[in-house]
């Protein structure tokens, strides 16, 4: 039975990169716990012989033109929600050490 | 009690006319889509304390109107919905104001393209005229996720709208304008819908596109309208509905389309869904569905009981599979590129995590952490491929019963909306609102909410779900269910 402790907690946190309070790690150990315990039922589910199912649609590969459309917008309307930008591109920290 | 519903709970607007007699109007010169859109804006603003809404796009809905009228003078049809005002929920992106999703982290967030369905329904002359409160990024079931403040019911205050297209539904409810749009993933269409005496449709998985709508779980997501009457979503459906090539989950609308004709109910096969009649719904609830299945088969219908026995797990599957995509759909915002950026970071790794941490509420962290685990390495199997599995199962039992009955009916939820606050300590409790919805959602199927009475004078909806595709044939039953329930 899947209890979530404080490390579990923050591991996770920062596989999803989340940062949290204190008081959040202690919540979420106890809120996840119970929600992972009742998704638990499952286990017990005979599904011998049968595959999963990703998608309902039975729709396969839908396929189009590999063409450059243009829909008129200009780049600064693109760019008018990034939080920095310099000449027209995205501004972030530093990626490579 | 507002008090404002004592009569005439679950019948057609007495502010609005038909969504097709206003658009004819309007065309015909009757009425000008100016004095539609300033009526919506005056509605919106006397009933500001329900919270329905987050932002009004008058502006430009202004604007718009004057454009109608102007064509409706030189002579030049305006569109199959000519001038009629509609609210959309905070996740659709238009014109006019920003797109929260209701979250912090995309506050301030303005669209640099709309969404198919507002470019759709524009292109047929409709108006939107305001954005509607959720959860924030509709997860939840009662608004109060949202990060900026919970909506509350239209027939009384100190209790919830539902969710999470609370907004939407509270917004039909109150008659701020004809048809307002949501989006169900879970039943967040058709658990508003209840809660407020409206009707709320769930297409068939794929009818209408989900392009420019702000992605929660996109196995599951699916867009619709919320309204007064059966025939209304229909027809908004009719505009909406169809392939969209920037959409590659979109399918081919019916060659026929979704003009309803009248279908009598004497003979249709109709099954009751055994397990969602079990000892968890209120006295109260279950009294109205019964006495709705009473005048069904008064009608005419043959109605009888059939049993569904994974249904009872749906919950289970789908709070596996919906935390899983919707952890990944949420990754996108990292305070790069968009949305709200941790101004003092000293590297990138901070960035993300402070942007994130600081700008999600907490049941979007909540629900990204449960996707992070069930599908993080060593529980893949256990979890994910195990619930994708059991829908197969729920599939094929579906598609059992459907060679039988030709609808589905049960309860939409098993209570009337709960009190502002009852649940919002204990989000497994609040999950459990989902629980007749969430099937709908996991096989792909329509389904709707039609109001069927009040208990203790909080509105009760009756839930009809057809095979996949079968969406005329479902709103058509529906609305000579709506009927005989009247």
């Amino acid at each position: 039975m899947a209890k979530l402790t404080r490390d579990d907690v923050l591991k996770l946190a920062s596989l999803a990169r989340i940062s949290l309070s204190d008081d959040e790690v202690t919540e979420f150990s106890e809120e996840l716990s119970v929600i992972l315990q009742y998704v638990e039922q499952l286990s017990s589910v005979d599904v011998s012989g049968l595959k999963p199912t990703n998608q309902v649609t039975g729709l396969t590969n839908i396929m189009r033109k590999d063409e450059v459309k243009d829909y008129g917008y200009a780049p600064q309307d693109l760019l008018k929600n990034v939080p920095q930008t310099q000449d027209n591109l995205l501004k972030v920290k530093r990626m490579i050490a | 009690m507002s008090g404002i519903f004592e009569e005439n709970s679950s019948a057609a607007s007495r502010v609005w006319e038909p969504i097709t007699t206003l658009a004819a109007k309007v065309n015909k010169g009757e009425l000008k889509a100016a004095d539609l859109v300033e009526k919506s804006l005056q509605l919106i603003a006397e009933k500001e304390d329900y919270k329905a809404i987050i932002a009004v796009t008058a502006e430009r809905a202004l604007e718009r109107a004057k454009a109608i009228d102007e064509m409706v003078a030189q002579g030049k049809p305006a569109g199959r919905l000519a001038g009629v005002p509609f609210i959309a929920k905070d996740n659709y992106l238009v014109f006019g104001a920003e797109t929260t999703a209701a979250s912090n982290i995309l506050k301030g967030f303005t669209a640099p393209y709309q969404a198919t369905v507002i470019e759709k329904l524009e292109a047929e002359g409709a108006i939107c005229v305001a954005k509607a409160n959720l959860d924030a990024f509709a997860h939840g079931s009662s608004t109060e996720n949202s990060d900026f403040f919970t909506t509350k019911n239209p027939y009384d205050q100190t209790r919830v709208a539902g969710g999470s297209s609370g907004g939407s539904a509270a917004s039909v409810a109150l008659d701020l304008a004809p048809f307002a749009l949501g989006s169900d993933t879970g039943g967040s269409i058709r658990l508003p819908a209840s809660f407020d005496g409206v009707v709320g449709y769930k297409p068939t998985y794929g009818l209408v596109s989900r392009s420019g709508v702000v992605a929660m779980a996109s196995s599951t997501d699916c867009m619709g309208p919320l309204t007064r009457t059966v025939a209304d979503a229909a027809v908004v459906l009719d505009v909406m509905a169809g392939r969209d090539e920037l959409d590659s989950t979109t399918i081919e609308r019916d060659p026929a389309g979704y003009v309803l004709g009248d279908v009598d109910l004497k003979g249709k096969k109709i099954g009751i869904i055994k397990e969602y009649m079990g000892d968890g719904m209120e006295p109260g609830v279950r009294k109205c569905i019964e006495q709705a299945i009473e005048a069904l088969k008064q009608a005419g219908a043959e109605v009888c009981e059939v049993s569904l026995p994974s249904i009872s797990l749906a919950l289970a599957v789908y709070y596996i599979l919906v935390p899983a995509e919707l952890s990944s759909n949420l990754a996108r915002h990292d305070g790069q590129r968009f949305g709200y950026s941790y101004p003092d970071a000293k590297d990138l790794a901070q960035s993300y995590e402070k942007s994130r941490g600081l700008g999600f509420g907490k049941e979007a962290k909540r629900r990204i952490m449960i996707g992070t685990y069930v599908l993080s390495s060593g529980y893949y199997d256990a979890y994910y491929k195990k619930a994708q599995t059991i829908r197969t199962k729920l599939i094929q039992e579906f598609e059992a019963v459907f060679q039988d009955v030709e609808l589905l009916i049960g309860p939409t939820a098993p209570m009337v909306a709960f009190k502002i606050g009852e649940n919002a300590n204990d989000p497994l409790q609040m999950y459990l609102a989902d629980i007749m919805t969430v099937a709908a959602n996991l096989v792909g199927a329509p389904a709707i909410s039609i109001p069927c009475g009040l208990s203790d004078g909080l509105p009760v909806g009756l839930q009809l779900m057809a095979p996949q595709k079968h969406d005329r044939s479902l709103l058509e039953l529906a609305k000579a269910a709506e009927g005989v329930l009247a």
